[in-house]
């Protein structure tokens, strides 16, 4: 049988996942193992035993210097942070992309601006940001939405413009004006595809929040790693990587919950 | 992929991952790292001269001397035994390296900042007082950290009368021209950017503090035992280098200052608040002093109770700190770093 028609079995299908789980993970542990008997005091590749006590350490016991459980203030700091720029990111994507979307005198001012501020990076601008945002929170909330905004709208304006035109005729005869063609056509088919956007832009603005935390914070999950790094506690940092790569895939099983639960139609009909 | 090239993938994967576990053994080829500095230009010089190959071809080995951008990454990058030697503070070298289990050894002991740091306020005519519950940006945990805190308790205050805002020196002078930032710390050249903006008082710096911020060549400590040669290379290029500055050599002055992204006036002007060891008996004589020991002491300190001496640390004097003639501060049974003026003074002596 020609590879491309091999199918793994229901017990392969797993094993063939965590398949590449289990191999990092020896390599680490025969890699870590390797530098620690070399030299006890390692640090670059820590072993099981000191990366759980540094998360400990973490989230157990009050900070010496300011009395806070550092992991939990470091995650709700990046958590409002994340969840007001992608809050904010994500209605200014879903007006800008049904205005242009929908409304062709709308499109023509909106569509060619969208394109270009899409292709400024983020990063590239993050100086000026600090001018015009000042260095507190609001800089990096808008250092999120400035990233991921451009995005959704575009994405949204095209599927705005994949709705077929008859639908819009239809309502059109059947005395639909402007206003409820949006409310009642456009948004509830947008709003899902909203969801999904975010989904694929969570990445991104994770590595933005990440950026604009690395430049000037007090706290924060991409703060401590960039503090940290100062003297190479990887303990401390590979576990936070963890924990960020948690709190992402939990915010993408999140919105997959909410789409399937609001618009059951979406993923092909099932309910 | 089927498995049998997965298998290859990851036995590959796996031998890189080994490949970072090194050991120090006799070798031939040397590579050490550096960063943009005013001290530390000298290694671009040496370089680029010749300088360095020279010496190395004298000892019958081979040194590759590399310029990395980021300092934080060159130290962390020597620390993981990539670099066999790498340019540092004496902070740095004790809360990286030292902590981190790499036994490091203080080849050369270049220079002090002498004004090279230095705390900043916006306004006209302001002292350390007036920090009293500013915000204050700069690089958390650097010697930045350690300078503020020197210049706090001068003024009779501590960091509880601050907030410290983590800022990278990066950005640290696009985010001083912003409205919020009242207060920096931070290193030339940036300093001088921030110093040069109307309106602001420097209002302390590491003149007043001199020897504390050391600027050192650091190198393991095994592959300096195993191979005598590679520190007398080093150090010989050093000082012929010094030499050359010392009598304003205009060329090598104008290579390093192009280097460090400035003109001869300017990396002149660097220079002055650079306390150079330009002969190696007053590196010599400095290395074997009894002041070193005890401003090591005060770093250590400082270290502990920001908790960068890591978590094995129950005090200040959990890590040694080896000093000429046998003395040592905290445990002698961990010495992790070493000051040793064996090559500075081989070198005074001229037996290079």
């Amino acid at each position: 049988m020609r590879f491309i028609n091999r199918q793994p079995g229901r017990g392969g299908r797993w094993l063939l996942a965590l398949l590449p789980l289990i191999l990092f993970a020896l390599v680490y542990g025969i890699a870590s193992a390797a530098r620690l008997t070399d030299n006890p005091d390692d640090k670059l590749l820590p072993g099981l035993t000191q990366m759980v006590n540094a998360m400990a350490r973490m989230a157990f016991e009050a900070d010496k210097r300011s009395g806070e459980y550092l992991l939990w203030s470091d995650t709700a700091a990046s958590l409002i942070r994340l969840g007001l720029g992608l809050g904010i990111a994500a209605l200014m994507g879903l007006v800008f992309g049904v205005a242009a979307g929908v409304f062709p005198l709308l499109r023509a001012p909106l569509s060619p601006m969208m394109t270009v501020v899409s292709m400024v990076p983020p990063l590239a601008v993050l100086p000026i940001l600090f001018i015009v945002f000042g260095l507190d929170e609001l800089s990096k909330v808008m250092l999120i939405v400035i990233g991921v905004a451009p995005i959704l709208a575009r994405d949204l304006e095209q599927r705005a413009r994949e709705i077929p035109q008859e639908l819009f005729v239809k309502a059109q005869t059947l005395g639909a004006n402007s206003w409820t063609l949006v409310l009642r056509v456009v948004l509830p088919q947008l709003l899902s595809r909203l969801l999904v956007s975010l989904r694929l832009m969570l990445g991104s603005a994770w590595l933005f929040l990440i950026s604009a935390e690395a430049i000037s914070a007090t706290a924060g999950l991409g703060y401590r790693i960039f503090l940290v790094r100062r003297y190479l506690a990887m303990d401390v940092i590979l576990p936070y990587v963890v924990w960020i790569t948690l709190l992402a895939w939990l915010m993408d099983w999140g919105l997959r919950g909410l789409n399937r639960w609001l618009f059951p139609w979406s993923e092909g009909g099932r309910t | 992929m089927n498995l049998r090239r997965l298998f290859g993938v990851s036995v590959l994967g796996l031998a890189a991952l080994l490949g970072l576990s090194a050991h120090a053994a006799p070798k031939k080829t040397f590579d050490v790292c550096w960063t943009i500095y005013a001290g530390w230009m000298p290694w671009d010089y040496a370089q680029a001269s010749g300088i360095v190959s020279k010496w190395a071809k004298k000892y019958g080995i081979e040194i590759k001397v590399t310029q990395l951008n980021d300092y934080v990454e060159s130290i962390n990058q020597y620390t993981a035994g990539k670099f066999d030697g790498c340019t540092m503070t004496n902070m740095d070298a004790l809360t990286i390296p030292a902590a981190g289990g790499v036994d490091s050894t203080a080849l050369i002991v270049g220079d002090y900042s002498s004004g090279n740091d230095g705390i900043v306020l916006k306004g006209a005519g302001k002292t350390v007082k007036d920090l009293k519950g500013l915000d204050v940006n700069l690089v958390e945990l650097s010697v930045s950290h350690y300078l503020l805190a020197r210049g706090l308790q001068s003024a009779g205050l501590s960091e509880k009368d601050v907030k410290v805002v983590n800022t990278s020196d990066a950005d640290i002078v696009a985010a001083f021209a912003t409205s919020q930032v009242k207060a920096a710390v931070a290193w030339n050249p940036q300093l001088s950017e921030i110093k040069a903006a109307p309106g602001t008082s420097l209002v302390f710096d590491s003149s007043k503090i001199p020897g504390e911020i050391l600027d050192l060549m650091v190198v393991n400590t095994q592959t300096l035992k195993d191979n005598p040669a590679f520190g007398k290379a080093l150090t010989g290029a050093w000082y012929e280098v010094m030499a050359l500055m010392k009598a304003k050599n205009a060329a090598a002055l104008t290579h390093m200052a192009k280097a460090s992204g400035t003109d001869l006036p300017g990396y002149e002007a660097q220079l002055k608040t650079t306390a150079m060891y330009y002969t190696a008996a007053d590196a010599s004589k400095f290395t074997t002093s009894a002041e070193l020991p005890a401003i090591m002491k005060r770093v250590s300190q400082f270290s502990f109770e920001k908790g960068l001496l890591g978590d094995g640390a129950k005090s200040a004097d959990a890590i040694g700190v080896a000093f000429p003639g046998g003395k040592v501060n905290g445990n002698a049974k961990n010495v992790k770093l070493r000051f040793d003026a064996t090559y500075m003074q081989q070198a005074a002596e001229g037996k290079l």
